[in-house]
């Protein structure tokens, strides 16, 4: 019994990590129909930026509350505007053309940066694992009987801030100005464009919003990994596009539910059957999912129009 | 029947010749079969990616299983030999029926990973095949049969350069052969426009999944090809950078370019070696040389990128080298005889 709830206590808190890079995806998504296949690939360099920053401040600072919310700072702002520069430079000038070309785009930048990272040239880290600091001291934030479960500080703090971010989301798209604007563009960029709607600025300020989550998220999962490395990015992106698909792509609370429900999963299968077998899970649920209903849990398949 | 069988029966010698003159040149053996198994990727992906202009980014992954299949097959029947034919044609059966175990269940798997997919929007192929990719990876690393991660050694190395060639001509034959079929047509109208093709009662799930199964099944035919002439076989050689390799070759030959394809597989396998002997013979400089195969995989990823911006069509479009060429060469001048 203990053991089961442990499991569900990590599995959830893997799952809000997930769950703040499916947000990116949906976001993204919902905004410009297209899956962004570098999101992953922007987290790992939000990472990369947090772990630099944590360097520069010294063994004592990066523990201190400043230090931390600097290395957010600094990683989530980075991103955004990495975000930004990717979609004025390779989706933008893309935006009229088929959609294959600008998914080609979105590949050959994930590419790039996750093999980019990989070189040993200059400022790029290389191919091995670094150790990521321990930016938050691990302490038992609760612990019931005998050690059986147990729960840190950082799970409860990754659920907080995600479930913050994503309400924060929520209020953004549905109450404010901004999120009308979005929602229009999502709709039709066009006769959004025509209403005199800025479509330019909010496809970019979406993407910069989306990287910024990623790479927040990316911390919170280099904290629970203690490692960072060029490739972790290609794996979690592809684990939080399959939450996001399982939650219906373009769907928020979607997003997070099916984040959720992957992290449990995942936990699982690590518990009970056999860790190896960790990695696969998240596709076949995927085809799983796109076999039995591919509009996912919250989503519809729309009959495109023409 | 024999226009189709033709092409094959003239090229077949002239491969063998080829093997034959190449038989003290081992590492120009190596490099043509490379070569090869990189054609037969290159044009068998162009079908899915090019002439119906859906995304898979899982080549990789078919090709494991072909080589895989292929190769435990053939280490199983490894002492076995037909007694009534020479030791070197029992071999070619041998390998030829383990080829065509693998490419069909290289097939099967890309049915199973193609009906979900292929009934939705072209992105979700992208992501499944990707995963289909790394779910390979998985059970070759967690099953005893597979060699896990240490992979497959003592394959019979009975791959040479005539069987590579047989392959490499079928899948061109079999490839313009569809491009000119009817078959061939409902594909393109899908590329097109894919509402259009269905309004015009085109079955597209049942065409882009028949198209998807011809293409796996040749990468698995690719990959047993490449598990009977490497010495080991291990999931590392079937990673997402391979997939990545075949993809860039099919997007810079030009998306439904079968010859495009061909050129830019051969460009693509040449450069890299070609660079480290450059740098090799500029002396000095090794680490040079060896970093050509990492700097290769971020070079790969921007090419598209420019690609995708100032050419997106690629080298040839959907055209043919015959169709382009003369546009290149000088034009004769008409009326004045």
């Amino acid at each position: 019994m203990a053991q089961l709830l442990q499991h569900l206590i990590n599995g959830l808190a893997s799952g809000t990590i997930y769950a703040l890079v499916a947000l990116g995806y949906t976001m993204v998504y919902g905004v410009l129909k297209l899956i962004n296949f570098a999101h992953g690939d922007v987290m790992m360099v939000g990472v990369y930026m947090g772990y630099a920053t944590a360097f520069t401040l010294g063994r004592q600072e990066q523990k201190t509350f400043l230090g931390v919310v600097l290395i957010f700072l600094v990683a989530m702002g980075g991103c955004a505007l990495l975000g930004f520069l990717i979609e004025r430079f390779a989706y933008r000038p893309l935006r009229e053309k088929p959609r294959l070309t600008s998914l080609i785009t979105a590949i050959g930048i994930s590419f790039t940066l996750s093999y980019g990272f990989q070189l040993d040239i200059g400022f790029l880290p290389g191919a091995a694992p670094r150790a990521f600091p321990e930016i938050i001291v691990p302490t038992e934030w609760l612990i019931i009987g005998d050690r059986d479960v147990v729960v840190w500080n950082w799970q409860v703090m990754s659920l907080l801030i995600a479930v913050g971010l994503m309400v924060g989301l929520q209020y953004l798209v549905f109450k404010t100005r901004f999120g009308r604007a979005m929602r229009a563009v999502s709709y039709d960029h066009r006769v959004a464009a025509l209403m005199g709607i800025p479509t330019d600025r909010v496809i970019a300020l979406t993407f910069m919003i989306g990287s910024a989550l990623a790479a927040g998220a990316g911390l919170l999962y280099a904290i629970k990994d203690t490692s960072v490395s060029p490739l972790m990015g290609l794996y979690v992106g592809l684990k939080a596009f399959v939450a996001a698909v399982i939650g219906g792509i373009g769907h928020v609370p979607g997003a997070v539910v099916g984040a959720l429900l992957l992290g449990l999963v995942e936990e699982f299968v690590v518990g009970y059957a056999a860790s190896t077998w960790r990695d696969a899970v998240a596709f076949g649920i995927l085809i799983l999912v796109l076999l039995v209903k591919p509009g996912g849990l919250f989503g519809r398949v729309a009959a495109e129009k023409v | 029947m024999l226009r189709g069988v033709l092409p094959v029966l003239v090229a077949l010698p002239v491969v063998i010749l080829f093997e034959q003159l190449l038989a003290a040149a081992p590492f120009a053996t190596y490099l043509l079969s490379i070569m090869g198994v990189n054609i037969i990727l290159a044009v068998s992906l162009n079908i899915v990616n090019g002439m119906t202009g859906q995304f898979s980014i899982g080549h990789a992954g078919f090709m494991a299983v072909g080589a895989y299949v292929a190769g435990v097959l053939s280490l199983a029947l490894k002492e076995v030999a037909l007694s009534f034919l020479p030791v070197a044609v029992s071999d070619q059966v041998f390998l030829l029926v383990a080829l065509l175990l693998g490419g069909v269940v290289s097939a099967v798997c890309g049915f199973v990973v193609g009906l979900p997919s292929l009934r939705l929007r072209g992105d979700y192929l992208a992501i499944v095949t990707l995963g289909f990719g790394e779910i390979i990876r998985v059970v070759v690393q967690n099953t005893d049969a597979f060699g896990r991660a240490l992979g497959l050694s003592g394959i019979p190395q009975t791959a040479g350069l005539g069987m590579v060639g047989f392959w490499v001509f079928l899948v061109v034959l079999v490839a313009r052969r569809l491009a000119g079929s009817s078959h061939g047509r409902s594909l393109w109208a899908i590329r097109e426009d894919e509402v259009a093709a269905e309004a015009m009662g085109v079955d597209t799930t049942g065409y882009k999944v028949r198209a998807f199964v011809i293409s796996a099944f040749f990468a698995g035919i690719a990959g047993g090809l490449f598990a009977h002439f490497v010495p080991i076989i291990n999931p590392g050689s079937f990673t997402f950078v391979k997939s990545m390799e075949v993809v860039v070759m099919v997007v810079l030959g030009g998306l439904g370019s079968t010859t495009g394809a061909i050129i830019a597989a051969m460009f693509l396998t040449l450069l890299p070696e070609a660079l480290r002997s450059a740098f090799t013979v500029m002396g000095a400089e090794g680490s040079l040389a060896q970093k050509v195969d990492q700097i290769r995989m971020p070079v790969y990823g921007l090419m598209l990128v420019a690609l995708m911006l100032l050419r997106p069509q690629g080298l040839f479009g959907t055209r043919e080298i015959w169709e382009v060429l003369p546009r290149w060469l000088p034009r004769r001048r008409k009326g004045l005889a």
